[in-house]
């Protein structure tokens, strides 16, 4: 993307003004999308982005600006920019030696999304569109949206590291509208793989098609969920931003340093019950969270959290680690060139356990099966935590029974950690996600086994 | 062959008058058979973040791009590009007349076409913005921290304090006769603050913003976070109860904006609106009477043109109750029989779509206080979680998490926490019994004042 000669005066223009640290982010993104809604494909649209971010770090605070001109005289000006943002005390000459570090993320991406034809992709959304249509005559709406994105990044800084990595993700997701007597319900469907068009060949569309009318159909006949404290039982793949909520973001660093996670000085402490391993993986094969390297440069790793219920580290960046003389944890992430990176999950999962699925929930006399959560929230300071049911069935005697209208669940994650009283043996990744923070969002995966938490309160309207 | 209108205003400055040329030179490549729209944008922005009395981050950087949206025999495409590179704007052209030829046609979907309705000037660019000086956005920044950190012995520290400044200009122009450009600029700032008492941590924010940075009022700012962080400790859940809620101007926003979203026309005419068929009907309250109006230059919403480049116009959703009408873009007007209110809203990477620029709810009678003074038993919520989790648009079911106090014999009593408030938008939009006339104006552009919903159901311990 960049010569490295060039790379080497950018950085050096970066540090003229007595600069600790230095920073050259480059990034390439193209991407295509397709929309089908109302029965239509509406629009194709592509994307292309291209620019570098670069930081200057002094003492404490980094200086950035980041620029669309990948032009030598454009970097340099961008450079300059960052460095009298971070002003350092002293001038001076440093000439950066740069070596390249080999990346590899273990596989292959077998169809560039932008060698297959556009044709192809419109396929697949009318496909879906007629098979959620024929799924019941109540499905009353259906869009179909098909995504693709190949982000090509570039990483140079002051302390010679050189990497650079080829990302490429594919999405696909289902929207039903189903309308009853009792108003409309919504179910949704969606897949995303850090892979090519091969996305097609690892899932069925009709499958994913029907399940999406399925949950909204479904839930024509669900009632009120109930208000109040009771067990919940977590289908497996279904509720990994629990643990994303829960405990993920208050295990980051930067968070940590600030005071401003209830997991602060908890390292090497009981955190969750036995049993209890949660992990933080960037390298995972082909999940939405993949990464080779992170966008500081930094291999990859998978990341031990919480290691049968003990806290064993956070989550860390390059600034966080190298403040604390410490090596990152490959966590340092941003949405794009024109963001500085934070600390960030990666496919955040808990491990599984042993006991039989069908089991935890006979073993439940009255309390709710969620077999499917929307997004969720975490105030990192208290743990308090909420997430939303998109999918969930009341457990009546060990059985389920009726479906729930939505609602939000409310817990506080030290609690739940502690509260998880079943773990079961099935454990699986859930649907793509995008994590938000401090306004960047970044794609994340997650996963858990089947699950109970002894008690948590459901915000429905029922009593 | 195509003609291009000339813009009904001047354009502001050259900046503008730049843009809105790069603009109708692309519209200008449409060939007899199309239409072509192109949107292009530049801006200008810092940010500094503080903490522990240090400056963590100053970013400051320019972005320009540009979308173009190809109609052909009605269908659509559209490419975008970060950059108004001369080859990439001619790349994105061309992307997006291949892509054109992959939609499905409807005879609705076509640009925008001049509809005679004069704008309303909206030139909120103060050069003070542009002209401040690093040094006093850093202090500024610096300033707010201190004054949070001395607001109370509880505050252990402050997250991030931030100044942020934004200057920019788009122009939109059409094959169809459409151009217009405008700018804008402000300024914004915010804190988070951590107060600690035993064991128990919480957080308060607060911000400020202003179109100038002489309106920028940092103490409303740092009362506003230590008192949010302060007043908390000790909550713990209450038992599931019905009770009233009062909501302040940030978090009836919240509703408010749901309840927009629900009356685009998009989501009517495609059968997700739970409204769609309600036009004439008594929705809410007759408490509650809604606008959308960018033409009012309170809101920090407030434009001149809309993302197709029409006039932005008053817009009347919801008077004393009854709902009185839906928001347009071109092609959802032509398709529901009606014409554009003017409400397409966009950004460089997306094609137009119909959305709410500045909701504002008409103010009521009596100050926060005297509503709260007049509720025997009932929740004053301080903040919401999980709004974009528990909120279905379609069905209308609300469901959040909330932190806040207790209305006791109308006075806020004890701090509660880790309890949910739940509903429909159908039912709280009825069961609204006071509407404040405080109204606040929001960075998101909606002007709202406190509401309290009558009976909702809170689940706790």
């Amino acid at each position: 993307m960049i010569e490295e000669a060039v790379l080497q005066r950018v950085l050096g223009a970066a540090l003229r003004t007595g600069g600790e640290f230095a920073e050259v982010f480059a990034e390439d993104r193209r991407s295509s999308s397709a929309l089908l809604d109302d029965g239509r494909v509406e629009e194709l649209t592509s994307g292309r982005d291209r620019g570098a971010g670069i930081r200057v770090v002094v003492g404490e605070t980094t200086g950035f600006a980041h620029t669309a001109d990948l032009t030598e005289a454009g970097l340099v000006a961008a450079a300059e920019a960052a460095a009298a943002a971070a002003k350092g005390g002293g001038g001076g000459t440093r000439t950066v030696a740069l070596t390249r570090r080999a990346t590899s993320r273990g596989y292959d991406i077998e169809a560039y999304p932008g060698d297959v034809a556009k044709a192809r992709k419109v396929e697949l959304l009318t496909r879906a569109d007629d098979i959620a249509r024929s799924s019941g005559s109540a499905i009353s709406q259906v869009s179909v949206s098909y995504g693709d994105n190949r982000r090509r990044i570039l990483v140079a800084n002051s302390d010679g590291l050189l990497a650079e990595d080829d990302t490429v993700r594919t999405f696909f997701a289902v929207s039903c509208v189903a309308t009853g007597d009792t108003g409309m319900q919504t179910g949704r469907e969606s897949i995303g793989h850090t892979v090519g068009f091969e996305l097609f060949d690892m899932y069925d569309v009709d499958e994913l098609a029907r399940r999406a009318a399925g949950r909204a159909l479904t839930k024509l006949a669900a009632r009120p969920a109930p208000s109040g404290q009771m067990p919940v039982v977590i289908a497996s793949g279904g509720g990994g931003v629990l643990f994303h909520e829960a405990c993920g973001h208050g295990l980051e660093a930067d968070l940590v340093a600030k005071g401003a996670s209830v997991f602060r000085d908890r390292v090497g402490q009981r955190v969750a019950s036995p049993g209890v391993t949660v992990v933080d993986d960037g390298t995972m094969a082909k999940e939405w969270g993949n990464i080779a390297i992170d966008d500081e440069g930094n291999p990859a790793q998978r990341n031990v959290l919480i290691d049968d219920g003990v806290l064993t580290d956070y989550m860390w960046d390059q600034l966080r680690a190298r403040k604390e003389g410490r090596r990152s944890s490959g966590n340092g992430r941003r949405q794009s060139y024109q963001h500085l990176p934070m600390v960030r999950m990666t496919n955040t999962y808990l491990l599984a356990g042993a006991d039989d699925p069908d089991d935890i929930v006979a073993s439940t006399e009255r309390g709710v099966l969620v077999k499917h959560l929307g997004g969720g929230q975490v105030n990192t300071a208290t743990g308090d935590f909420v997430f939303g049911m998109t999918e969930a069935y009341l457990i009546e005697d060990g059985e389920v029974t009726e479906p729930l209208r939505e609602g939000n669940l409310i817990g506080n994650g030290p609690e739940v950690l502690q509260r998880i009283d079943a773990l079961g043996n099935d454990f699986a990744m859930g649907p793509p996600g995008t994590c938000g923070k401090d306004g960047q969002g970044v794609p994340v995966g997650d996963g858990v086994p089947t699950l109970r938490v002894s008690s948590l309160t459901i915000g429905g309207t029922a009593a | 062959m195509t003609a291009l209108a000339a813009s009904p205003l001047d354009p502001p400055d050259d900046g503008c008058a730049e843009l809105l040329d790069l603009a109708a030179r692309v519209a200008r490549e449409a060939a007899p058979s199309e239409q072509v729209e192109a949107f292009v944008g530049r801006s200008s922005y810092t940010t500094v973040r503080v903490h522990g009395a240090e400056v963590e981050s100053f970013t400051a950087a320019t972005t320009a791009g540009i979308g173009v949206r190809v109609v052909r025999d009605h269908r659509q495409g559209f490419a975008w590009a970060g950059s108004l590179d001369p080859d990439v704007v001619s790349d994105a052209l061309a992307e997006a007349r291949d892509n054109a030829a992959f939609a499905e046609p409807d005879e609705w979907v076509g640009l925008a076409e001049p509809d005679g309705v004069a704008p309303v000037p909206f030139d909120a660019f103060d050069p003070s913005v542009a002209a401040l000086a690093a040094e006093r956005k850093i202090d500024l920044a610096l300033e707010l921290e201190r004054m949070v950190r001395a607001g109370d012995p509880r505050v252990t520290g402050v997250r991030v304090a931030s100044f942020s400044d934004s200057s920019g200009r788009f122009a939109v122009a059409t094959s169809t006769g459409v151009a217009g450009t405008s700018r804008g600029a402000w300024c914004s700032m915010g804190v988070l603050a951590l107060a600690a008492d035993g064991d128990e941590t919480y957080t308060g924010h607060g911000t400020t913003v202003g179109f100038r940075p002489d309106e920028l009022d940092l103490q409303e700012a740092a009362d506003d976070a230590v008192r949010r962080a302060t007043r908390l400790f000790g909550a713990r859940p209450v038992p599931s109860q019905r009770l009233a809620v009062v909501l302040e101007p940030r978090l009836a926003a919240s509703v408010v904006g749901l309840l927009g979203g629900t009356l685009t026309g998009d989501r009517v005419l495609k059968g997700r609106s739970p409204f769609a068929d309600r036009l004439g009907d008594t929705i809410a309250s007759p408490l509650l009477t809604l606008v959308d109006d960018p033409t009012d230059h309170r809101s920090y919403g407030a434009d001149t043109y809309d993302g197709e480049g029409l006039a932005c116009r008053r817009n009347v959703l919801v008077a004393d109750g009854d709902l009185q009408g839906f928001l347009y873009d071109s092609a959802t007007g032509r398709r529901a029989g009606r014409r554009s209110t003017g409400s397409a809203v966009r950004g460089i990477s997306s094609t137009p779509s119909v959305g709410c620029q500045a909701l504002a709810v008409a103010p009521g009678t009596g100050t926060h206080d005297d509503l709260v003074a007049g509720l025997d038993r009932g929740l004053y919520v301080q903040s919401m979680t999980g709004w974009h989790s528990g909120v279905n648009a379609v069905s209308g079911d609300v469901s959040v998490g909330v932190e806040g106090l207790m209305i006791r014999d109308g006075q806020l009593a004890e701090p509660v926490r880790e309890v949910t408030i739940a509903s429909t938008l159908q039912r709280m939009l009825l069961d609204i019994t006071a509407v404040g006339a405080d109204v606040e104006w929001l960075p998101g552009g909606t002007g709202c004042p406190t509401l309290v919903v009558g009976d909702l159901s809170l689940s706790g311990a």
